[in-house]
């Protein structure tokens, strides 16, 4: 009647003590922590004394995962950004006029001369000189299209072009747009990665969501305009060809070209060419250094096109200006000394040593494709999440300890059996976020003390069943075997129901509530678990060993 | 000695005063939606977009003293607000400081709430930043649009789930109740004009979930007695149902609230008001799956005959049992 399997008590035990060992670590919050950030820290940068120390702190052979903090637990930063993926289009544009002027040199003499016109965004106008000539320029520019790798449109190609009159006009595909969105995003999410591994702080979040958006989530930076300052940064590096300089910001640029100021000097303006003769991305290095005269100075090195590109540009243009663009600031405009074929150099500016630095690591991580614009920020300061867990840890210890005193009163011996399944419950559920490395936030802690509460809900159904069983049931023995088997639907039905809520908060919420419904669902299992077995097992084991007549629940 | 919360055999009758009770939640539902439509909800940033700043200073704080050292600014509407709470130290000062969205898409910039943060340091020197949150209108309109489509379906997967375990009148019967504890809890929302934010799309999600829990305990004692006494009126076996259960739906609703009560004592002010609402929930909750969840089933009627399945084209899932 009352019987359980050996090997299904091994298996429970097995679990519950699964359970204890790996959320034991939580216990020693911050030996675990120390230890883990001192591994994270050996393998990145070495073995030090010190380092070696704090790794000691917590045994090897233990488990050493433990349950994340929220940001509105620890402090912290989190920011939403906006990738504004269309601003390339307009970069690709400005690129690749280059490329169609060079192309259609070569039929100069069916089409005439070639001139930029002025576009709507996102599109390239070229004037050809002979209108008669626009069939064979517009094969010639159809020509220079690319396929692009795409599922849904097989044999699509990068740029499309189409003629009116004398003007033919190029912009991107829709299936290259596409294409295009999807890819400015992942470097925009890659670069940011980069700068922020580059400041080293613990467990940064940095996730895509939806089509265009990135999440950043930093626990311990100061606030959200530090990591705005860190991340936000374009740090879009050309090196343009100078039409002139002047102080009108309304200057006529002409076609093609743009108005920018200086960055040191107030009040300057310079006229530049906006098809970039190098850019940033063609960078392999950046260094902070120092100028001949002892100034801050970023030096920089090119990969092999860039390297090409450059060292032409110079030979051809000896004596002309050149601009070296930063965000659409000129840092400086040196004048071409001599032929540059190393395809490196250096940039001066009006530099403190700190924003050198800074460049040099901007440069470096690379240039974002494209601006964000920042949908939502939050900051959390550390004291703020201090008391936050402090206010937690009593009041889930004052609710936990009125939920056993209470359980005690109510349902005396096989109270105690729930009171200490409620407690392995808590345990199991720690082990569960422990080892998911889930993260817990303050929504996350009412969803503990939730369950601390509902928990017991399915020992409740079970007790009450037994009660009612008693009263009709041949001896104790039926009744407990009755009592688990009739209140299993009920329970079953009951918690399914949470269940299911807990699912479509986690998949529908985001940050605290995604925590909230992590806890909720979590703590559902756990409390099922321990209410249908661990507690059964303790009453059949100690009915095994008292055997009593009558029982009272 | 046991401690009992309701006697063992309890023999009330739950549907003698239906028409009160019914009465009663109607009546509570009109002022729900009289507050809603007049006063409305107090929606926090998440929703409204906009940006929150959370103070701390060791000073008394004079919230005439903010508003004016902000009022120079030109922030639009700025709501200040000192914040009390029992697990504050003496000399612990918090203010919330409220400011309207300025851009009609991104969040805050920063040089704003260096503004801010500057303009309030001169009122109070030791003034310390422990929050800044922002929210661009364009996210918090999605958000809302998110929350509402969460609850809509949650309510709609219980009620498919309680349709294949029981039957269309108990699914129609749970979801009523449900909508009844939404609309109460939204009521008393707006009544109190207490912060409505993403954490209380949170509770009220619980809350369905919670109500439900209840709701299905009583259904499944229903069903159950259904089949035992096949000739017995209906509203004698709810009433009879109801009775037997009301024990443990007096105890989890006891342990819970108990839970929830020391937690909303001693967890801090910043999630006072998500457990106020799981609080509320479930009040309403128990209330509701006994005084409008089972006479909702009353009147529906419901299939007497549990023993033969086969009677009954289209209830395979009637006799599922666990």
């Amino acid at each position: 009647m009352l019987h359980i399997d050996t090997w299904k008590r091994a298996l429970i035990w097995l679990v519950c003590l699964a359970g204890l060992v790996f959320a034991m670590p939580n216990v020693f919050y911050t030996k675990v922590e120390g230890h883990n950030d001192a591994l994270a820290a050996i393998e990145k940068t070495g073995e030090t004394p010190d380092l070696r120390e704090k790794a000691g702190q917590w045994p090897e052979w233990l488990p050493s995962n433990l349950v994340n903090l929220g940001l509105d637990l620890r402090g912290g930063a989190h920011l939403l950004a906006e990738v504004q993926v269309q601003e390339v289009y307009q970069t690709r544009m400005d690129a690749l006029w280059p490329v169609v002027r060079d192309a259609l040199k070569g039929d100069r003499d069916t089409i005439g001369g070639v001139q930029r016109v002025n576009a709507p965004e996102g599109e390239l106008q070229v004037r050809i000189g002979k209108p008669e000539g626009i069939e064979q320029a517009l094969a010639t520019v159809r020509g220079l299209a690319e396929p692009i790798q795409s599922l849904s449109t097989p044999g699509a190609k990068d740029i499309e072009a189409s003629a009116n009159g004398d003007v033919i006009s190029i912009r991107l595909t829709e299936a290259e747009k596409l294409a295009s969105d999807d890819r400015t995003v992942r470097q925009a999410l890659e670069i940011i990665r980069r700068r922020i591994d580059a400041v080293g702080t613990r467990e940064p979040t940095i996730q895509r969501q939806g089509d265009n958006r990135i999440l950043i989530q930093v626990p311990g930076v100061g606030s959200a305009t530090e990591l705005k300052s860190i991340i936000g940064t374009t740090a879009r590096l050309t090196f343009n060809p100078v039409v002139s300089r002047g102080s009108d910001p309304d200057a006529r640029a002409g076609v093609g070209n743009a108005v920018i100021p200086s960055m040191d000097e107030q009040g300057l303006y310079y006229t530049i060419e906006t098809s970039p003769v190098v850019s940033g991305d063609e960078l392999v290095d950046a260094q902070p250094s120092f100028d001949q005269n002892g100034r801050p100075a970023v030096s920089f090195r090119f990969d092999t096109t860039g390297a090409r590109k450059f060292g032409d540009y110079t030979r051809d243009n000896i004596g002309q200006p050149f601009a070296i663009v930063l965000d659409n600031e000129v840092i400086s405009a040196p004048v071409i000394q001599s032929h540059i074929p190393g395809g490196s150099g250096i940039i001066t500016g009006n530099f403190t040593v700190e924003e050198s630095t800074n460049l040099a690591v901007l440069l470096r991580a690379g240039a974002l494709p494209a601006e964000l614009n920042f949908l939502e920020e939050r900051t959390i300061g550390p004291e703020l999440g201090q008391d936050s867990i402090e206010a937690g840890k009593v009041a889930t210890a004052v609710a936990f300890a009125a939920v056993l005193l209470f359980m005690f009163l109510s349902y005396g011996l096989f109270g105690l059996f729930a009171n200490i399944a409620l407690i392995l419950n808590i345990v199991l559920m720690f082990a569960a976020l422990s080892v998911l490395g889930a993260t817990l936030t303050l929504p996350g802690i009412a969803g503990i003390v939730l369950t601390v509460g509902m928990a017991v809900d399915a020992n409740v159904l079970i007790f009450e069943r037994i009660r009612e069983e008693l009263k009709t049931a041949k001896g104790p023995a039926r009744a407990i075997t009755l009592g688990y088997e009739r209140a299993l639907s009920a329970i079953i039905d009951a918690n399914i129901t949470t269940f299911i809520t807990a699912v479509i908060l986690f998949v529908m919420g985001s940050g605290p509530v995604r925590g909230f419904a992590i806890t909720l669902g979590l703590g559902i299992l756990t409390s099922v678990f321990t209410a249908i077995f661990v507690t059964r097992l303790m009453i059949v084991i100690w009915f095994e060993r008292r055997r009593p007549k009558t029982i009272e629940v | 000695m046991r401690l009992r919360l309701v006697p063992d055999d309890t023999k009330i009758d739950f549907f003698g005063r239906w028409k009160l009770w019914f009465g009663i939640s109607l009546v509570l539902i009109v002022l729900s939606f009289i507050s809603f439509g007049v006063r409305g909800l107090n929606y926090g940033i998440d929703f409204r977009g906009g940006t929150t700043i959370r103070t701390e200073s060791t000073q008394e704080m004079d919230v005439g003293a903010y508003r004016d050292a902000l009022s120079g600014l030109g922030l639009g509407d700025v709501l200040i607000s000192e914040v009390f709470d029992p697990s504050f130290r003496a000399d612990q000062h918090v203010a919330m400081i409220r400011i309207q969205a300025q851009d009609d898409e991104e969040a805050v910039t920063s040089e704003l709430i260096q503004q801010v943060e500057e303009a309030l340091k001169t009122v109070a020197p030791d003034i310390k930043f422990v929050s800044v949150e922002s929210v661009g209108p364009k996210v918090s309109g999605e958000l809302i649009w998110t929350a509402v489509q969460a609850v809509a379906l949650a309510i709609g997967a219980v009620l498919i789930y309680v349709w294949l375990r029981f039957e269309w009148q108990f699914a129609v019967g749970a979801v009523v109740a449900l909508i009844h504890d939404v609309v109460l809890t939204i009521g008393i929302f707006s009544e109190l004009q207490i912060k409505f934010d993403l954490a209380i799309i949170a509770a009220l999600l619980t809350i369905v979930g919670y109500s439900l829990n209840d709701t299905v305990v009583v259904f499944d004692r229903v069903r159950e007695n259904l089949r035992k006494f096949k000739k017995t009126p209906l509203k004698e076996v709810l009433n009879l149902s109801i009775n037997e259960t009301l024990s443990r739906t007096t105890m989890t609703s006891l342990t819970t609230l108990l839970a929830l009560i020391a937690l909303i004592v001693l967890g801090g002010d910043v999630i006072r008001g998500f457990v106020f609402a799981m609080i509320w929930g479930i009040v309403v909750g128990t209330y509701s799956s006994i005084f409008i969840a089972s006479p909702v089933l009353l009147f529906l009627g419901v299939k007497r005959d549990w023993s033969k399945p086969d009677n009954n084209a289209g209830n395979q899932f009637a006799n599922i049992d666990a």
